[in-house]
């Protein structure tokens, strides 16, 4: 069993759309599970339907849709301060170091983060490749196992099956509860992904659809 | 944010005229565009905090869709499809534009105080 997961993901709502339902299985059996979350979403293009944010307003009403998604979650928050968009032009052997010392003190023995590369978002790319280096920065023996999450249209082609293919039809409920704590995003993100407008679809029919299953890539280490 | 009233913006911008002002613009189509639609290409833009003085300016436009034009010493700002402002704060004017679903694709923003980074 797991002693503590951290999940590292840059923005509002990706750790709701992207491990909500594995993290609230590791809740269920007693884990604890913190999110390290790497931007406030600053720069998001969604602001409600009917836009309710605007470019200013927007940080803060994302950090409070953030500690509501993670207190449905029951899992801890920290929130790393980088700014949405810019994670890429960012030292990525500082960006490793700064996250180093966070799992140094943590000690996780789990890593969850998105896979490099395959990721879509520049941010989730250059996030997840920090987390990875800061994980080899660790010594072999105390390095936790890392999960990376793929979802480029070609991941699957590029990476072959992910061998995590976690089932979370148990924790439907809890995940949609928490992709809506992001009242400013979430009916967008789902829209978008089906290609209507989002006063056309059931949001939440829509969402059990798409989201009975959350999978990721064992990190290898040694290759 | 609210429908852009022309003259009440117009006299906003005005009030910007020939100072130092803080300006944020911004346009973007999403950085997932690519990824949902193979002919989308991902365009984006944006300054934030870029200190300018401007000498002239003006709102234009017709049927709720606005344009605006800043001119400055040496050369121009400019936004076009301006739908939407608010006066954040009492002293930043902020101009936006979004689609049917309430997406922001472009902004123009000025203030005599820098905006947060």
């Amino acid at each position: 069993m797991e002693k503590h997961v951290v999940v590292i993901y840059p923005h509002p709502d990706d750790e709701s759309f992207g491990a909500a339902g594995t993290i609230a299985q590791f809740r269920t059996q007693g884990v604890s599970v913190t999110y390290l979350c790497g931007t406030l979403g600053e720069m998001g293009r969604n602001m409600g339907n009917p836009p309710f944010a605007n470019r200013e307003t927007l940080p803060e009403i994302r950090k409070q849709e953030l500690i509501e998604a993670c207190k449905v979650l029951d899992m801890e928050l920290s929130m790393l301060g980088y700014r949405d968009k810019t994670l890429e032009y960012e030292d990525r052997q500082e960006v490793a170091m700064h996250l180093k010392s966070i799992l140094d003190e943590m000690e996780p023995s789990l890593v969850i983060t998105h896979y490099p590369g395959y990721a879509v978002h520049p941010d989730h790319n250059a996030l997840g490749a920090a987390a990875i280096e800061a994980v080899k920065l660790m010594e072999p023996g105390k390095r936790p196992t890392v999960w990376a999450q793929a979802f480029s249209n070609n991941f699957k082609e590029a990476l072959g099956q992910p061998d995590i293919n976690n089932d979370i039809s148990d924790q439907i409920d809890k995940k949609i509860e928490a992709i809506f704590c992001h009242d400013s995003q979430a009916g967008g993100v789902i829209s978008q992904r089906n290609k209507t407008e989002n006063n056309k679809i059931d949001l939440k029919a829509e969402a059990q659809k798409q989201m009975g299953q959350e999978q990721f890539y064992t990190w290898d280490f040694n290759s | 944010m609210k429908p852009i009233e022309i003259n009440k913006v117009q006299e906003k911008l005005e009030n910007y005229v020939n100072k130092d002002v803080y300006v944020h613009l911004e346009t973007t189509n999403g950085a997932y565009a690519s990824h949902v639609n193979k002919n989308a290409y991902n365009v984006g833009a944006y300054i934030r905090n870029a200190k300018v003085t401007f000498k002239q300016a003006k709102i234009v436009g017709s049927e709720n869709v606005y344009r605006v034009g800043l001119k400055m010493e040496m050369g121009w700002i400019y936004a076009e499809g301006l739908t939407d402002y608010t006066m954040h704060e009492d002293t930043k004017l902020l101009l936006a534009g979004h689609d049917r679903e309430g997406r922001l694709m472009v902004s123009l923003q000025i203030s005599e105080t820098p905006f947060n980074y």
